[in-house]
């Protein structure tokens, strides 16, 4: 063969899996080569210029913590920060930003091509290769073959991708791009087996068109919080700060997106793949929310130099002078010139039971799928996939043990766990509802949760994690001199009383004062006399860790509570189940429980608990099988 | 290796040496084969339908009858195990059954192992695990009300009940998570006092489950009345009088003091265990304080008191007075007894008997039933807890949503309440079966006992 090339790791597509993936997998000492089709392309955001969010930040804390790359960038292109939900608590704050969409691909760009053992092609895989139900390659469009030990493929919406703006479909896997066709067809071949489902995207408006005078303003924190350790709080923000914008729908654009109705490629049926129930269209909006007279609609800036506006809430795929004429509609946007309309796109995924919690597929040995193939949506849950992808595929590769996250141990262990066990059969998007362990799974924690993996994997460098290991030693002798420290009440009423709390008869400790929802640990220690508890000093100076302290302390019977349970949980997870299991004999179990449990393959009777169709009775009848 | 469900099995499903027919169970993929092999009748049974009865004998292996039989056959999936399944009755002789068992097992069927039936039942889907858990209930009830109490359960009453609450422990939840994870949408979030409300409303549901224990443990444990009153006033011959008038006498139990004799007796269906206590005297200088402490401690134990005088003497209104501290006065039935003597009472009374001629005993059977079950609260149709594990969960889960409503009233975040809700839902969905673990499925099928 005359281009005939070697790498350890091969990941398709650059996009917010890909460059996890491959970023990580190379600086655990792989090879790698990362064939995606626009170079210019890197890290881009198909949608919404925004990074983070309900549940979606935690996963953005819980990569920077192993050790990926997305909170850095981030934080470097952010142009808006916000810590969502601050007036709940600690568990559900979720850091959130405004991207700048240029800013944040160049940044993914550099990254990625200053990472040794990485290699970038610009090329499009057509086939990928097995042998004995092992990877072994690729083949590119410009006739590239390239081999490999392991293949991850993070393609994102570009499988057979179709766009469509009304009824006229265009193939493309995002808006001025190309779709990847053949490779869904190659994995086809090797018995897998592929869906369609829908996303969509807002128009995007002429910034100077817009009267914002008329506008209600959505400014970020006063005080921004980065995503990641990595990042300069002393250099934080880096760009500068801009604000978002509100506007509504009323009656009268829902009159005029009603009259495009019938050039709906939605509700014509051109467009059969399921789409996202939570972030519906806003046609779809109109229709099952009939009696609803407006909706919400957020200006976001795509960046500092940019002259375009997402408008989001507003995705459509209805013809564009209806899109057109509906805008104009709405206030502030009387005038509105739009540089391009909304679209919705249709692709390829493969139905996530077919990978394992590693993310490797069942099927081929080496074979790796993460981001949107396995039916997610979002940049955060595409990046948490591309990490856990990549230190697998690396793992298996030096012989190392695999790399699977608890449920119990963070968002992205409850994302893989979901799709392997649930297959979602619509866009899988994270909540904190979907995490049972919410109250342990926070943003002030995901280091504490996870970096020792990071710094395992060679992926958190070797300061990083010594300053780590500081402010935990720091932090221990927090929590035991807040939990043994007696404060007696002459030292303290005072304060109390000027705090409108109760005053105290006995001695009293820290931990049990800073339960009281009026006082802050903060106050507290400033009562202590310095001299007499060295402690307090270096704990008043770091003020990250103080409200991680806090919140342990102030939450400590609720993160307790929450520990017996996993405890218990435990111990239906490490009730194992043998591998390929036959269940076809237990015909006691449900057919279709059989059927759920045979695509699966759960490894413990907890994972086997959480797929879907299978019944507690069902499960019941498994336990005393494998007992027995 | 796997537990085997090709097995046949068979037990006894009667209590031995009781009743004049035995019921002997067969159940497994070779049911019906193994049992034709040892019973000759009009038809093989193997050519029979479901649901029929057939008339024969049964024979040893040495080719001797056994005894006359009938029959019942049921083909799965329509049977108790939801395998197929045969019931052979014969004379209630023990002598007679073991001979058939022995038979069977000559045939390679094997002796069940306890509460192997009904693991088969719940195996095969036939049943969920509340279902399961009073079928236990069945076995281990003695007497007709008893029984129906269990049946209800078995009917699903408590599991659909149950569910029903979970339903609406989720609703409260998703309200409560709707603003956790989408706060940024323009939604009109519910108040929390509404959430309040609900799960107020889920926690008097519960209550009233809970309350129903008190009813549902007497109808599995049955009632404890003790047997007070001065010396002579005829209570061990009220006691020998109801002996002789229940006929199933289930044990003689040594009363825990040298004093207190038990006895275990079924009357109109409800199990009472009857306490006979020595007589005490209480004379008006001489209180024999002692007397007393020896019969208290069966006197708390008691549900119900029976203080009983002698027509002929006095009332014993100090004795009396003495009881009432320790057992309220609902709880108390006043008897006049030896009323064959003269009905010319010293003091009113809640029934008037002779314990030598039973004049007035089922009236006082009547008064204790009334007493002890309550007057109707409780019908076929309510759902109502029975068993302890049932109870502790249903009082955990009790506990979870009042800390939920206390986060609320405190003004704690969402999630802190999400939390109490869904350690509530899955305490409810343990008692249906929906969240399952080892203990449970251990702990309920050691709990039979052989043929059930
Ligand atoms: C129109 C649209 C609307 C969306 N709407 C939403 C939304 O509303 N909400 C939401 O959460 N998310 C939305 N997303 C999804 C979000 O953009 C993706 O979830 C996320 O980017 C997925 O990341 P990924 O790494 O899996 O793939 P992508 O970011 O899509 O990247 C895939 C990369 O792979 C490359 N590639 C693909 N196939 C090949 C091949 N054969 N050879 C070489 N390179 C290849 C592509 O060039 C691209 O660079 C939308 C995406 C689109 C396109
Ligand atoms: N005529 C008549 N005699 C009765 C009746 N009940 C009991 N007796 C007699 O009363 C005497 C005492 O009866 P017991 O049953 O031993 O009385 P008790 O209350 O158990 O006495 P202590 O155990 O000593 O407290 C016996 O001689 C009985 O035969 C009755 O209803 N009518
Ligand atoms: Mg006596």
């Amino acid at each position: 063969m005359v281009n005939m090339l070697n790498y350890d790791v091969i990941v398709i597509g650059a996009g917010h899996a890909g460059i996890e993936a491959a970023i990580a997998s190379a600086r655990m000492g792989c090879s790698v080569a990362l064939i995606t089709m626009e170079k210019k392309a890197i890290g881009r955001m198909s949608c919404n210029p925004a990074i983070g969010g309900s549940a979606k930040g935690h996963i953005v804390h819980e990569i920077d913590a192993l050790g990926g790359i997305m909170g850095l960038i981030a934080d470097r292109t952010g142009i808006q920060f916000r810590t969502l939900n601050k007036s709940k608590g600690p568990s559900v704050w979720a850091g959130r930003c405004q991207s700048d969409r240029k800013l944040y691909s160049e940044e993914a760009g550099e990254v990625v091509f200053g990472t040794q053992n990485l290699d970038v092609i610009e090329d499009s895989v057509n086939e990928a290769f097995e042998e004995n139900k092992k990877i072994v390659g690729v083949k590119t469009e410009k006739g590239k073959e390239i081999n490999c030990k392991a293949l991850i493929v993070a393609s994102g919406t570009f499988l057979n991708g179709v766009m469509y703006t009304g009824t006229d479909p265009k193939i493309g896997g995002r808006f001025g791009e190309r779709a990847a066709i053949g490779l869904t067809k190659s994995f086809l071949d090797m018995g897998f087996v592929a869906d369609r489902l829908k996303t969509g995207t807002p128009p995007r408006l002429k910034k100077n068109s817009i009267d914002f005078s008329v506008l209600e303003e959505q400014p970020g924190d006063e005080n921004p919080q980065p995503f990641s350790h990595r990042t300069d709080i002393k250099n934080f923000p880096v760009l500068p700060q801009v604000s978002c914008h509100l506007t509504y729908t009323d009656e009268h654009v829902h009159k005029i997106l009603e009259k495009g109705f019938d050039r709906s490629p939605m509700f014509k049926g051109l467009i059969t793949g399921v789409g996202p129930r939570y972030c519906p269209s806003i046609e779809d909006k109109i229709v099952r929310f009939a009696d609803k007279p407006r909706h919400q609609l957020f200006l976001e800036p795509e960046g500092l130099d940019s002259d375009l506006i997402y408008l989001n809430g507003f995705s459509s795929s209805l013809p564009e002078e209806i899109q057109f004429e509906a805008v104009r509609a709405i206030q502030g946007l009387e005038n509105i010139e739009m540089a391009r309309p909304g679209y919705a796109v249709e692709y390829d995924y493969f139905p996530p039971y077919q990978v394992d919690l590693t993310l490797e597929t069942k099927l081929i040995k080496g074979l790796y799928f993460a981001g949107q193939i396995n039916g997610t949506s979002g940049y955060e849950e595409a990046a948490g996939q591309g990490l856990v992808a990549g230190i697998n595929a690396t793992l298996k590769i030096q012989g190392r043990e695999e790399f699977v996250l608890k449920r119990s141990e963070a968002y992205i262990g409850v994302l893989i766990d979901d799709l392997v066990g649930k297959s979602t059969d619509e866009p899988y998007r994270m909540f904190t509802s979907r995490a049972e362990h919410r109250l342990i799974l926070r943003q002030d924690n995901a280091e504490r949760r996870l970096v020792k993996f990071g710094y395992d994997f060679g992926l958190v460098s070797k300061e990083l994690y010594n300053e780590f290991k500081k402010s935990e030693e720091l932090m221990i002798q927090g929590i035991d001199f807040a939990s043994n420290l007696r404060i007696s009440p002459k030292n303290i009423n005072g304060f109390l009383a000027s705090q409108n709390s109760s005053v105290i008869g006995n001695g009293e400790t820290i931990s049990k004062l800073v339960k009281r929802p009026e006082l802050k640990l903060k106050n507290i220690l400033e009562t202590l006399d310095k001299s007499r508890f060295p402690l307090v000093e270096p704990l008043l100076n770091n003020e990250e860790l103080l409200q991680k302290l806090e919140i342990e302390l102030k939450y400590e019977g609720y993160i307790k509570r929450q520990y017996e349970l996993v405890e218990k949980m435990e111990k239906l997870e490490n009730t194992k189940i043998p591998l390929n299991y036959d269940y076809h004999n237990l015909n006691t179990i449900s057919v279709e429980a059989r059927e759920k449990l045979a695509k699966v393959q759960p490894r413990s009777i907890g994972q086997a608990s959480r797929i879907s169709g299978v019944s507690p009775a069902d499960i019941s009848i498994l336990t005393v099988y494998l007992k027995n | 290796m796997l537990y085997s469900h090709e097995d046949t099995i068979t037990a006894i499903a009667t209590p031995i040496g009781v009743g004049a027919i035995s019921v002997i169970r067969v159940s497994g993929s070779q049911s019906i084969e193994k049992v034709d092999s040892i019973f000759r009748g009009k038809k093989k049974l193997e050519d029979s339908k479901s649901h029929t009865i057939h008339y024969g004998r049964i024979y040893s292996q040495s080719n001797e009858v056994i005894d006359d039989v009938l029959i019942s056959i049921f083909k799965k999936p329509n049977s108790y195990t939801g395998e197929d399944s045969i019931e052979i009755s014969t004379h209630g002789n023990p002598l007679i059954t073991q001979k058939i068992i022995d038979a069977l097992l000559e045939n390679n069927v094997r002796l069940a192992e306890p509460g192997e039936f009904t693991k088969r039942a719940f195996l095969n889907g036939r049943m969920d695990l509340a279902q399961a858990e009073a079928v236990a209930d069945v076995i281990n009830s003695r007497t007709e009300v008893s029984l129906h109490g269990a049946r209800n359960q078995l009917d699903g009453l408590l599991s659909k009940k149950i569910d029903l609450l979970r339903e609406m422990l989720i609703h409260s939840s998703s309200l409560i998570e709707l603003e956790l994870d989408f706060a940024e949408e323009d939604i009109q979030f519910v108040s929390l006092k509404e959430v309040k409300e609900e799960i107020e409303d889920i926690i008097a549901e519960i209550e009233e489950l809970l309350k129903s224990y008190s009813f549902g443990k007497i109808v599995r444990d049955g009632v404890k009345v003790a047997l007070v009153g001065q010396p002579n006033v005829g209570k061990s011959s009220l006691l020998n009088y109801m002996l002789k008038e229940s006929r199933a006498i289930v044990s003689h139990i040594p009363g825990t003091t040298r004093d207190v004799i038990s006895e275990e007796i079924s009357v109109e269906g409800l199990f009472i265990k009857l306490f006979d206590t020595a007589g005490i005297r209480f004379a008006e200088d001489d209180i024999e304080k002692e007397g007393v402490e020896r019969s208290r401690q069966a006197i708390e134990n008691a549900d119900i008191v029976i203080y009983m005088f002698d027509v002929t003497s006095d009332f014993g209104l100090e004795l009396y007075e003495e009881i009432e501290k320790t057992i309220p006065e609902d709880r108390i039935i006043t008897v006049a007894n030896k009323i064959d003597l003269g009905k010319d009472l010293s003091h009113s009374a809640d029934a008037e008997i002779s314990a030598l001629t039973g004049e007035g005993i089922p009236e006082l059977f009547s008064l204790l039933k009334e007493i002890s079950l309550g007057s109707n609260i409780y019908t076929e149709k309510s759902a109502v807890v029975s068993s302890l594990r049932h109870y502790n969960i249903l009082k955990k889960a009790k506990e979870n949503l009042f800390s939920a409503v206390k986060s609320i009233e405190n003004k704690l975040s969402g999630e802190f309440i999400a939390v109490d809700l869904r350690n509530a839902e899955n305490l409810l969905g343990e008692i249906i079966g929906k969240v399952s673990t080892d203990d449970i499925l251990n702990n309920i099928f050691s709990k039979f006992c052989i043929g059930k």
